[in-house]
């Protein structure tokens, strides 16, 4: 049944999540593509959406795929909301009452030193994926093609050159801490301005 | 004293509500809002709860808002004041994303709307980027940690082996790791 899946998904992706925002990733990218609920180009727009919104992504992202695969169902956003809320609340109960113990606990602290660089090593195979969505985006409709020939595919195309140049500019605003809503809004304006040029002009 | 509790607890109920609906960016965006209102308006907990409080949200699973709101819920006012605060945080996002979503889809096929993604795609993909940096700064550098890093990104984008086995297979890698390690460093 969709609403049993949907609060067991995420409240897998709930627990297993340490380090909270974009840790959650590549679980969701994991779980909510194979479960077919959203493609992974749906996820990297949603990022977009929950940025540019208040609270934090992974209530954002629960819900919204709550909604979406129940067709609207406010219940099927509250079994994921839910899911995804239920493992933190239950654990920081059990912590709460422990916490001294839990501060000093070797056994906390080992898993800590595993947990923290898997995290890294996990987001950056997340930013992989996105980027091959971002700059090959042939490789949905013919999967076939030899990661070579996408490339080369690619490179003919005015559109990767707008998202290379998109990129470029967007990662030195970011590191220059622009506001994340800024970048998206600049991004779309560029996406748009690009998105004509190409259809008029080239 | 009952009465005292429960007016304690709506109070909580109302600053998440505050907290959740104001703050972009989630998490870590969320705690100087929380140590605001909760450390210096109220004096519910003190400061040092607060980085405590951070900590242990970060060593434990979930995002980090839900985590930080349960903590000074419960620390604040038992059960029924978690319960309250994590509501609170949840509350907003929950009816924001619930409208957007209906909205949304009928905007996904317009043109325009598809142009303006395909440049923030590349956007998002830069704050990615960016998450993942400050992630990389945060993680404390050894070899171990070199190592899991690299594995882990490697299991991770190149086979089809679940991301929940690779962090419980990592998690006992570190665990075993330092006891061993402290264990040889009592026998010296």
């Amino acid at each position: 049944m969709i609403f049993w899946e949907l609060f067991y998904t995420f409240f897998l992706i709930g627990l297993f999540t340490f380090g909270g925002g974009y840790a959650m990733l590549p679980l969701i990218q994991e779980r909510v593509v194979a479960n077919g609920w959203m493609s992974s180009q749906q996820i990297t727009d949603f990022i977009a959406v929950s940025e540019s919104t208040p609270g934090p992504f992974a209530i954002n992202i629960a819900t919204y795929v709550g909604t979406e695969t129940t067709g609207g169902n406010v219940f099927g956003a509250v079994c994921a909301t839910l899911g995804v809320v239920l493992p933190s609340f239950l654990v920081i109960l059990l912590v709460a009452r422990i916490y001294e113990k839990f501060k000093r606990s070797r056994i906390v602290a080992g898993c800590m030193t595993g947990l923290r660089p898997v995290v890294v090593g996990l987001i950056a195979s997340a930013v992989l994926g996105m980027a091959a969505d971002v700059f090959l985006p042939m490789m949905a409709e013919m999967p076939t093609l030899s990661l070579w020939d996408q490339i080369a595919a690619a490179v003919t195309t005015v559109p990767f050159y707008m998202s290379l140049f998109i990129f470029a500019w967007m990662l030195v605003l970011v590191f220059k801490k622009v506001h994340p809503v800024v970048v998206i809004l600049l991004s779309a304006a560029l996406g748009i301005a690009g998105g004509y040029i190409d259809k008029f002009w080239i | 004293m009952k009465q005292h509790r429960l007016r304690r607890a709506l109070t909580l109920l109302g600053v998440f509500l505050k907290i959740g609906a104001f703050t972009f960016g989630g998490g870590y965006a969320m705690i100087p809002l929380i140590e605001r209102e909760v450390v210096e308006k109220k004096g519910w907990i003190t400061s040092d709860d607060m980085l405590d409080i951070i900590a242990i949200a970060e060593s434990t699973p979930g995002p980090i808002a839900v985590n930080s709101a349960t903590f000074v819920g419960y620390k604040t006012c038992g059960v029924f004041g978690a319960v309250c605060a994590t509501l609170g945080v949840v509350l907003p996002s929950f009816v924001i994303i619930s409208l957007i979503a209906l909205i949304l889809n009928q905007f996904q096929n317009n043109e325009i709307v598809q142009f303006a993604f395909n440049g923030i795609r590349a956007g998002v993909l830069a704050l990615i980027i960016k998450a993942l940096w400050t992630m990389y700064k945060k993680c404390p550098k050894s070899a171990l940690s070199y190592i899991l890093m690299a594995g882990s990104f490697l299991v991770a984008a190149f086979t089809d082996i679940n991301v929940i086995y690779i962090i419980v297979a990592c998690a006992l890698v570190g665990l075993v790791t330092s006891l061993v390690m402290a264990r040889k460093e009592k026998t010296l």
